[in-house]
């Protein structure tokens, strides 16, 4: 019996790109049919295709990863067209169309602070620096709707460990780009930019915490925060910075942009927690894109491996 | 011809709903259709809500009196609308689940503002009729139906309140609400210098919905 493995299968060979871009003609008709809704069954869920393909990928060898989970993958057009990206638009519908021209090459990302090799990287040879994994990846926006989303790129810890942090680095501070030019959003004060993200050095060097630069086997498009960008699944989106052009190693926890906006809403760890509300609304439940009823809400979304990262912290005061 | 006119506006005023229906039968509401269901028909709320309270000071404004013949009906639709949002909450957010929506409507400040709001539309709705302007009398029924403007500014802030960080969108709500409960207060504390037997058209409601 042939058995193919899992890094033979080319993500290409499932179903046609133009194919799944269409999905949506299948539910024509059918798709919002009041039984569907009364039997609570995730509309989405019961009419498309079973198989959800990747693009055709143009990011070669891409490994598969352990930390991938089994569960649908969210079509690719809601991840481009759904999605929050403040630097183009409030509106998640925006920043498919505002970011589109967005010049993603040359970008040069400089590392400093308090490490040892203090230097501005080219975004392709940071690429470089290890073999693109694929991690399937529940995400889980602070709103309350979550994706799963096939990510595309390295442990962070691997950019970290060639920077060579000295002893006193305790955090990492990202800064996302801020170029009123190409991007809309920030000609407006809505957030106090540049962006700025942080997190604990133990956190950033956890396996999970990845550095993104592709999505569904391609390069990670512009409104999905290219080139570079985390992915914390653990963590709540904003999380998660977008399009970074410095990585800064301090010994003082950074002030993250939402927290600086709104403390009593948003805090430095911004942890998954079903149990810790947002002020002004329950974090108890998401609701999976595609899916008709709310699903509960995992504790650090299900990654139970980064609890001990937090062992001993008051979660309630600490989200 | 009034007529004609008046479903006219009746099949506009439906416009929206109409959009959204058609979205939902071609599966092209996007990838949150139940939040683009809430957001929308929470949004024609508060147009409607703001068309009604144009009517008074427009009518003023320009003298053209049979825009009052048009109040009731833009009214009742900003209640139609504001039940359809509500409706979105109880069933496609919370699934009926009470218990949830009470800890909610104490809890959620926004949610609390939203519901005052709604709450507040009920008795407009009900005494809407002919026969309750006749029961009340005009002058308790003028009385009774500025519960509107304080539904209105529960909606604005009931917007304002859920929104993440960008207020510009409530804000300018905030804004048309001002100028028209604005206008109000200013027709209110100017003396007017004219007899009040020329004009009878302070407070319009019975005298042309009575011409229906």
């Amino acid at each position: 019996m042939l058995i193919k493995k899992a890094e033979d299968l080319k993500s290409s060979e499932i179903t046609p790109k133009s194919l799944y871009m269409n999905r949506r003609a299948f539910l024509t008709g059918t798709a919002l049919t009041g039984g569907a809704m009364i039997a609570g069954i995730g509309v989405r869920e019961a009419m498309s295709p079973s198989v959800i393909a990747h693009a055709s990928a143009n990011i070669d060898g891409i490994q598969k990863s352990s930390f991938s989970t089994s569960e649908k993958i969210t079509p690719y057009t809601d991840v481009t067209h759904y999605n929050n990206y403040y630097e183009f638009s409030t509106d998640k519908e925006g920043p498919a169309d505002l970011a589109k021209n967005f010049k993603t090459r040359p970008w040069t990302v400089t590392v400093d602070g308090l490490v040892k090799k203090k230097q501005v990287l080219d975004v392709d040879s940071i690429i470089k620096l290890a073999s693109p994994e694929e991690r399937i990846y529940r995400h889980r926006c602070v709103e309350g709707w979550s994706i799963v989303v096939p990510w595309v790129g390295f442990s962070l810890s691997e950019l970290i460990k060639k920077a060579e942090p000295l002893p006193k680095a305790k955090f990492v501070e990202f800064t996302s780009a801020n170029d009123p030019k190409q991007m809309p959003g920030v000609r407006v004060p809505v957030l106090d930019w540049p962006y700025v993200e942080g997190l604990r050095l133990d956190e950033a060097m956890h396996p999970l915490a990845l550095l993104c630069f592709g999505m569904y086997g391609e390069a990670l498009p512009n409104q999905d925060g290219a080139p570079l960008r985390l992915v914390l699944p653990w963590k709540y989106g904003f999380k998660s910075a977008k399009a970074i052009v410095r990585i800064r190693f301090t010994d003082s926890q950074p002030l993250n942009t939402w927290q600086k906006t709104a403390s009593n809403e948003y805090g430095f760890y911004a942890n998954v927690n079903p149990n810790v509300d947002h002020p002004r609304w329950s974090q108890a439940k998401e609701r999976r894109l595609g899916e008709f009823l709310k699903r509960p809400t995992l504790m650090f979304n299900g990654y139970d491996q980064v609890a001990s990262l937090y062992s001993g912290m008051d979660l309630k005061k600490n989200f | 011809m009034i007529r004609y006119f008046k479903v006219a506006v009746f099949v506009a005023c439906l416009v929206p709903l109409g959009i959204l229906g058609w979205g939902a039968y071609h599966g092209d509401l996007g990838a949150n259709p139940i939040e683009k269901v809430t957001h929308s028909t929470g949004d024609w709320t508060l147009i409607f809500l703001l068309i009604t309270l144009a009517i008074t000071p427009l009518r003023k404004l320009t003298g053209q009196l049979w825009l009052i013949r048009f109040r009731r009906m833009l009214g009742l639709f900003a209640f139609f609308y504001a039940s359809l949002h509500l409706t979105t909450y109880v069933w496609l957010d919370k699934f009926f689940d009470l218990h949830e929506m009470l800890v909610d409507i104490g809890k959620r400040k926004f949610i609390t503002a939203g519901m005052t709001a709604l709450v507040l539309m009920i008795p407009l709705a009900i005494t809407s009729t002919r026969g309750w302007i006749r029961r009340l009398g005009g002058r308790n029924w003028n009385l009774l139906h500025r519960l509107i403007y304080f539904s209105a500014i529960a909606s604005v802030v009931h917007y304002l309140w859920l929104v993440k960080a960008d207020i510009r969108k409530p804000l300018q709500y905030a804004f048309v609400l001002a100028l028209l409960l604005g206008y109000r207060i200013v027709n209110w504390a100017v003396p007017k210098p004219e007899p009040s037997a020329v004009r009878n058209t302070r407070k319009g409601p019975p005298e042309p919905l009575a011409s229906e």
